[in-house]
């Protein structure tokens, strides 16, 4: 175990960006996101949950894949490069952590991704225990530990002391040169955040039959148009959620060369499937099923029972409707309340 | 180290206008020969820079040594500007993908019978002339083919000199929608047609087309007496990697671009109805 005093992070933070990118949780107009750190940046560890997670330093929003030269009937085609450069993401809470597990699933199986796996690689992760979790996080339902939430390194702030453990080869260079902290001050917190979460009003949510083998029963459920009803359409879930993964590819013609790249898309975008001919999920009601069929129902038949949530709650806190995944695994759960 | 989402170049070296809105394109690598192998039935993306990107089947058959063939139906922004193409234009291609149709396994030693209507006979295309080249690994073959008029019928010339030669005991029964002058062969639409060939159900089946078709057909094979079990089909939703992970080919758990696009009906059935 390390320590270091609140008041020497800064010292900290540019000691590592020294030579590597970092990221951290910073707030810009009024809002705090994962920004790249830079000195007198308004870094905020205090801040629960940044309004999109900590998923784009490996899947960012857009990023470009390849560029086209075309001369007459011409092309060429030149890749777009991978990450070669260690880089810091610190900050990150147990559910975003959790996020990347979920993502590994997604993009490094066969055939792998190798934009993400070039980042992920080169990543090193520095979680941050949840010391004041709040009423919509339901992270531990999904395997999501918040007083102790894993990654190269986790750090617990108690007072004016930052605590870090190293978890990893990388996690221990990283942080080599602190001093060495007695460990009971990180344990008392540990104990301490697990007695608030155990109290958490979505502490207990009831996941029994959400998996494969009840895939057509929860697909049919009338329920779902209740549940949709409201639904707007608007993908905010879609791009604060932190596992959600699905991409689009487009291309930007500048008039000289054009750049092919992939941004991130929503299955609630009613042109998400639309082809020349039809459109396979042509109302709000499949494509609000499809979503919460895909997180709860549809990944696990395919991961060994893995959802792909992980209670982070930003969509509780989000959606213009109140509409969330909570909702519909109340709804469409075994009943039991 | 390949990276799937990066294309290579393709260049099309032949263009045959096959009907009204159907063209066959010749794709080969720049200097020649096939951009990569594959089994019939599968896909492969093709490309416009600035246009965009949509998943294809490849429709000759392994077994050409050369050169690969799309037979693409305009109805699109991309298929329109791959229509405009000369003969000469580079585009990028990436492939192949998914699961081919069990040529030689599940369908060695069957009677097949292909059903296919209008452009649909595109995916099935590759699979019969791989059947013919290896003639003596199938029973008897019967084809099925329909379109809209005599005009939309894809690849006429070469079922009439090519598949239906003697030597290949190959029965092709043809038939269009409506009546039309200059056209003396069958007229009813597809699944009509089936039902009054009344085929024996203990042959294969491998059936294309439009969805609405492909229901009616399904109705008429199974008043027929065949299981779902023994008809296969390719699916086609859109795309955007062909590698399972932008998420929206998806029918339940299964995304066609990885674990399709060839499908027995009975796999289907136990699938939500979103295709």
């Amino acid at each position: 175990m390390k320590k270091i005093a609140m008041a020497s992070l800064n010292a900290l933070f540019a000691r590592i960006a020294a030579d590597k990118k970092l990221y951290l949780p910073i707030e810009k107009a009024g809002k705090v996101d994962f920004y790249e750190w830079s000195e007198g940046e308004n870094v905020r560890l205090d801040a629960l949950k940044t309004v999109k997670s900590a998923k784009d330093v490996f899947f960012p929003q857009v990023e470009n894949l390849l560029k086209f030269r075309v001369e007459g009937k011409s092309i060429e085609i030149n890749q777009a490069p991978l990450c070669e450069d260690d880089f810091v993401i610190f900050g990150v809470r147990g559910c975003d952590a959790k996020s990347f597990e979920i993502l590994d699933r997604v993009f490094l199986v066969d055939p792998r991704d190798e934009f993400y796996a070039s980042r992920r690689a080169h990543g090193i992760v520095v979680t941050l225990a949840c010391g004041e979790p709040e009423e919509s996080c339901f992270c531990t339902n999904f395997g999501v530990n918040p007083a102790n939430p894993g990654g190269d390194v986790t750090a617990w702030i108690v007072g004016e002391e930052m605590y870090l453990q190293a978890n990893t080869e990388k996690g221990e260079k990283l942080i080599a040169e602190l001093d060495e902290a007695d460990a009971k001050a990180a344990q008392d917190e540990q104990a301490r955040i697990t007695e608030i979460v155990g109290k958490l009003p979505l502490n207990n949510l009831n996941l029994e039959g959400f998996d494969g083998e009840h895939l057509m029963e929860k697909f049919n459920d009338p329920k779902w148009e209740g549940l949709s009803r409201a639904c707007l359409g608007c993908g905010t879930c879609t791009f604060v959620c932190p596992t959600c993964q699905c991409y689009d590819i487009r291309d930007f013609d500048n008039g000289k060369s054009v750049t092919r790249y992939r941004c991130w898309d929503s299955c609630m975008y009613s042109d998400f499937t639309l082809m020349a001919a039809e459109n396979s999920r042509h109302t709000q009601l499949q494509r609000y099923r499809q979503r919460f069929m895909h997180k709860l129902v549809y990944f696990p038949a395919n991961n060994e029972g893995v959802y792909s949530c992980v209670g982070c709650g930003r969509c509780v806190e989000k959606c213009p409707q109140g509409l969330n995944i909570v909702r519909v695994i109340k709804a469409l759960g075994v009943n039991e309340k | 180290m390949t990276n799937n989402l990066i294309p290579m170049l393709g260049v099309v070296t032949d263009i045959r206008i096959d009907t009204p809105d159907i063209k066959t394109f010749r794709v080969e690598k720049i200097g020649g020969g096939k951009c990569f192998e594959h089994q019939p039935g599968q896909c492969a993306m093709l490309s416009i820079p600035g246009v965009g990107e949509a998943m294809f089947s490849i429709t000759s058959s392994p077994t050409l040594k050369e050169y690969q063939e799309f037979s693409i139906k305009k109805c699109g922004c991309l298929t329109s500007w791959l229509h405009l193409m000369d003969v000469g234009q580079q585009i990028t291609i990436r492939g192949p993908y998914g699961h081919p149709f069990p040529v030689d396994t599940e369908l060695k030693g069957k009677d097949l019978l292909f059903i296919a209507g209008g452009v649909g006979l595109a995916p099935l295309h590759s699979v019969i002339n791989y059947c013919l080249a290896k003639r003596e690994n199938y029973g008897k073959i019967d084809v099925v083919y329909g379109s809209r008029s005599k005009d939309d019928l894809l690849d006429l010339h070469e079922i009439q000199t090519e598949w239906m030669k003697p030597e290949n005991n190959l029965s092709v029964h043809l038939t269009i929608d409506r009546a039309q002058e200059g056209w003396d062969g069958h007229v009813a639409f597809v699944p009509t047609y089936v039902k009054e060939l009344g085929f024996d159900p203990n042959k294969t089946v491998l059936v294309c087309g439009p969805p609405i078709m492909i229901k009616f057909v399904l109705q008429a094979l199974e008043e027929l007496g065949f299981k779902r079990n023994q008809i296969y089909t390719t699916m086609e939703l859109r795309m955007k990697c062909g590698i399972g992970k932008c998420g929206r080919c998806n029918i339940g758990d299964k995304y066609v671009c990885k674990d399709g696009p060839v499908f027995r009906f009975d796999q289907l059935g136990e699938l939500p109805n979103e295709y």
